[in-house]
């Protein structure tokens, strides 16, 4: 392999893994924060334990999104040194910004808040779970800033001496609405997914009749949680997705595996693609659903991958436009389908725990606790569309993946830090996960008190 | 002044309140496995920079973050040129942050001794490495036409950055050991400080070794303009005094005197290296400064003002954290967080 598609790989593998993990960072900080609260509002010391006992999956996830997310930080210089030094004057702005507003604050007040129970006043204490919440999600606000210059470029001009891309508005840079999308879903689907986590751990323990007061608390919490991100997150995405059509009709295309101009547009819910011939040799469609997702009506024109190619060619001049249409084309699918199925179990979960029905639906405390994995996909696939669905362009129409790449790095140098992080990333992982189902599944009363 | 060289002193800022802090954090990791006998021992040495180590490891992203945004050029030929040193790095700095948070979360003392191991790893190799950069950039490295440093690994394995890089680990343990002198109570204060003696011994040897050879291999001290004699000779009084004091028992001025040091080293560097960045040793027609390696002025002056506003507040909440935590720990199973 060539020094760029290993340094694909690598960007690849330690993306997905960082955004394993902040997700649940993202969204089970706010949860903690909100359990805290109601502890010093009504004094309730269950809440005070379900925050302890909570907290402890959050910190043990917390760990890996911190050390993995400084991986992401030097990655762009390791790796892709050519971007960096064509995007630098726009790109590490929000990353430093990052640093400065968000590292800074969730890493300081999380010691605070690990150390500070007997230290700090009640209400004090309460606040610093709170700037860790508050600090993860400006710390995603400006690494999605950042992602939307790359996604949507706004706000630059292009130096005409070293053809590099200047900031040309720090405003127009923040604002970007895809950012004013893109944040929105990632920050819901933070919270659906930590809704999930916390439903799976609650479910295995009323399966075992274990502090049936505490989990179905915490399941009643965490499903109405998981509803509210779950509805959020797919209406987001819907607008997303409209936004792609007109911004990246590419990407858009490439996820419905779209290769002809169609109008009405019909919706693929499956296809079996072939890219080299650019057809799909099975494909089984709902007529108009694609005009009408993408515009809201059921007669417009959805341009299909054969007609944006070559719009694309004389607009950049001769080269491969086409993303990899059956990995997104699945991608988008897995992410919507598990979507779907996520606003289901909430919505059945908060149906059901509103009484004691619960504790009797055995199968559907058994669904609940396989079904987190669902935000995980929905997440993971997510991404892979977002970044994937941009080929050919690290910045969209500004530059491309293969100028990207760092000249001076020799391909085995490449190897030899894939596999040394795909390794410690794996051992890592698996470790994170053992720990957080021998804190998840424990006695309440030991795990609180173990602080 | 023009914004290019006051984000030269703001990034400066940055490492010397990295090396400051991330210093001491990589001492007490150094000197955990040897200094603790036992678990509740270990666990109160780690517990002196529990609430602090996450924070503190955000100077270092910040420094970093900064450098990227401010002289972008510099980001992207200082970590594709060191490429596997960076990895290393990186690499250590993963194992050491989980191994802060997880190690305890077992009641395992294999799982724990390894996690120990990790810790001491994890801080000794970033320590190491990031004296051996610093040592490149003092010497210079071969930087061609276009910004690019094309020879590897080995040749910044050079004995100099090597001499530099034993000189931040010794540096750095007699800083944690300072630091644990102050944080910590009784038999386990006073082992830490004869720990740090012990180091600090090792370090002014190596520290005279090293500002000696810098003399004759590098400009840093005798260029004309701006050059680091003056804080390099203000680091040897300083490391002078924190011998004094420790030897004289008194922890906090040893302690200042150490952090000193380290502050004043990393100026002299900076004003060494002003108004370059990055040294060609190739052509000096090719170094990297404050003008060919920065952001445009608008980017700057953008960066200025959330740096202006932001940073003092940074200061001010970790500054109210160590005032938080300010009690000495003891090793007792009782008070010990774990």
């Amino acid at each position: 392999m060539n020094p760029l598609s290993l340094a694909r790989w690598q960007f690849a593998i330690t993306t997905i893994f960082h955004f394993f993990f902040v997700p649940l960072t993202l969204g089970l900080s706010i949860f903690v924060a909100i359990l805290e609260t109601k502890y010093v509002r009504t004094g309730d010391e269950m809440y005070k334990k379900m925050a302890k006992f909570w907290g402890k999956i959050f910190l043990i996830n917390f760990a890996i999104g911190v050390v993995s997310g400084i991986v992401q930080e030097f990655q762009f210089g390791l790796n892709w040194s050519e971007y960096s030094r064509f995007m630098g004057d726009i790109f590490g702005a929000p990353l430093a910004i990052e640093a400065l507003l968000a590292f800074y604050m969730e890493s300081t007040f999380i010691g605070l808040w690990i150390f500070g129970w007997d230290k700090l006043s009640k209400k004090m204490h309460l606040a610093t779970i709170w700037l860790v919440a508050i600090g993860s999600n400006i710390s995603a606000l400006w690494i999605l800033i950042a992602n939307s210059f790359m996604q949507h470029p706004e706000g630059y001009a292009i130096d005409p001496e070293t053809g590099r891309a200047l900031m040309s508005n720090f405003g127009a840079l923040v604002f970007n609405p895809n950012v004013l999308l893109q944040f929105p879903h990632v920050l819901t689907a933070g919270i659906s997914l930590a809704g999930f986590v916390v439903m799976a751990f609650s479910a295995w323990h009323l399966l075992r009749k274990h502090d049936v007061t505490f989990f179905r608390s915490s399941f009643r919490m965490a499903a109405i949680y998981a509803l509210i991100g779950s509805v959020l997150v797919a209406t987001i995405g819907h607008f997303q997705g409209q936004f792609l059509v007109k911004h990246q009709p590419l990407k858009m295309a490439a996820a419905e595996a779209l290769w002809k101009t169609e109008q009405p547009a019909p919706f693929s819910i499956f296809a079996i693609i072939d890219e080299e011939n650019r057809t799909n040799r099975v494909n089984i469609e709902i007529p108009s659903i694609l005009s009408f997702l993408s515009y809201n009506n059921f007669t417009g024109k959805v341009e299909g991958i054969n007609d944006l190619v070559v719009q694309a060619e004389s607009k950049y001049g001769p080269g491969d436009y086409i993303p990899p249409v059956a990995l997104n084309y699945w991608s988008f699918r897995t992410m919507v389908g598990a979507g779907a199925l996520m606003i289901v179990i909430a919505l059945l979960g908060v149906l059901w725990s509103k009484d004691q029905k619960l504790d009797d639906k055995t199968w559907f405390l058994k669904a609940t606790m396989f079904s987190a994995i669902l935000p995980y996909l929905a997440a993971t696939t997510g991404w892979i569309l977002a970044e994937t669905g941009r080929w050919p362009w690290i910045v969209f129409g500004l530059q491309k993946v293969e100028a990207a790449v760092s000249p001076n790095v020799p391909a085995w140098n490449v190897a030899f830090s894939l596999v040394l992080m795909a390794v410690i990333y794996t051992v890592f992982t698996v470790v994170a996960y053992k720990l957080a189902v021998k804190y998840g599944t424990g006695d309440v009363a030991i795990k609180t008190e173990e602080y | 002044m023009d914004l290019n060289t006051l984000w030269f002193i703001l990034v400066t800022v940055l490492f010397v309140g990295f090396f400051f802090l991330e210093g001491f954090d990589y001492g007490v990791g150094i000197l955990l496995p040897f200094l603790g006998k036992n678990d509740n021992e270990r666990r109160a040495v780690i517990n002196t920079i529990g609430p602090h180590w996450d924070g503190n490891e955000v100077w270092m992203i910040t420094a970093g973050g900064a450098m990227f945004a401010s002289f972008p050029q510099v980001y992207a030929t200082l970590f594709s040129g060191f490429y596997l040193a960076l990895v290393l790095m990186l690499v250590a700095l993963i194992m050491r942050g989980v191994a802060f948070e997880y190690r305890s979360l077992r009641d395992d003392p294999v799982w724990r001794n390894r996690w120990d191991w990790a810790i001491f790893i994890g801080s000794l190799l970033p320590a190491l490495l990031w004296g051996v950069a610093v040592g490149n950039l003092m010497r210079g490295f071969a930087i061609d036409a276009n910004m690019n440093y094309w020879g590897g690994l080995i040749p910044l394995l050079n004995p100099y950055s090597i001499l530099g890089g034993l000189v931040f680990v010794t540096l750095f343990t007699t800083h944690g050991a300072n630091f644990l002198a102050l944080k910590l109570e009784g038999d386990l204060a006073q082992r830490a400080k004869k720990f740090g003696f012990q180091a600090w011994i090792a370090a002014t040897v190596l520290t005279v070794l090293f500002v000696i050879w810098t003399f004759f291999e590098t400009d840093i001290l005798t260029k004309s303009g701006v050059n680091g004699l003056v804080p390099a000779l203000l680091a040897a009084v300083a490391l002078l005094a924190a011998g004094w004091y420790a030897k004289k028992d008194n922890d906090l001025l040893a302690f200042v005197m150490g952090s000193l040091t380290v502050v004043f080293a990393t100026i002299m560097v900076f004003m060494g290296l002003f108004p370059r960045i990055l040294i060609s040793s190739m052509d000096a027609a090719y170094s990297l400064n404050i003008h060919n390696a920065a952001a445009s002025p608008y980017t700057l002056k953008a960066m200025t003002i959330v740096a202006v506003i932001f940073v003092p507040i940074v200061l001010i909440y970790q500054i109210w954290t160590y005032k938080v935590f300010s009690k000495r720990i003891k090793a007792d199973p009782k008070t010990l967080i774990y």
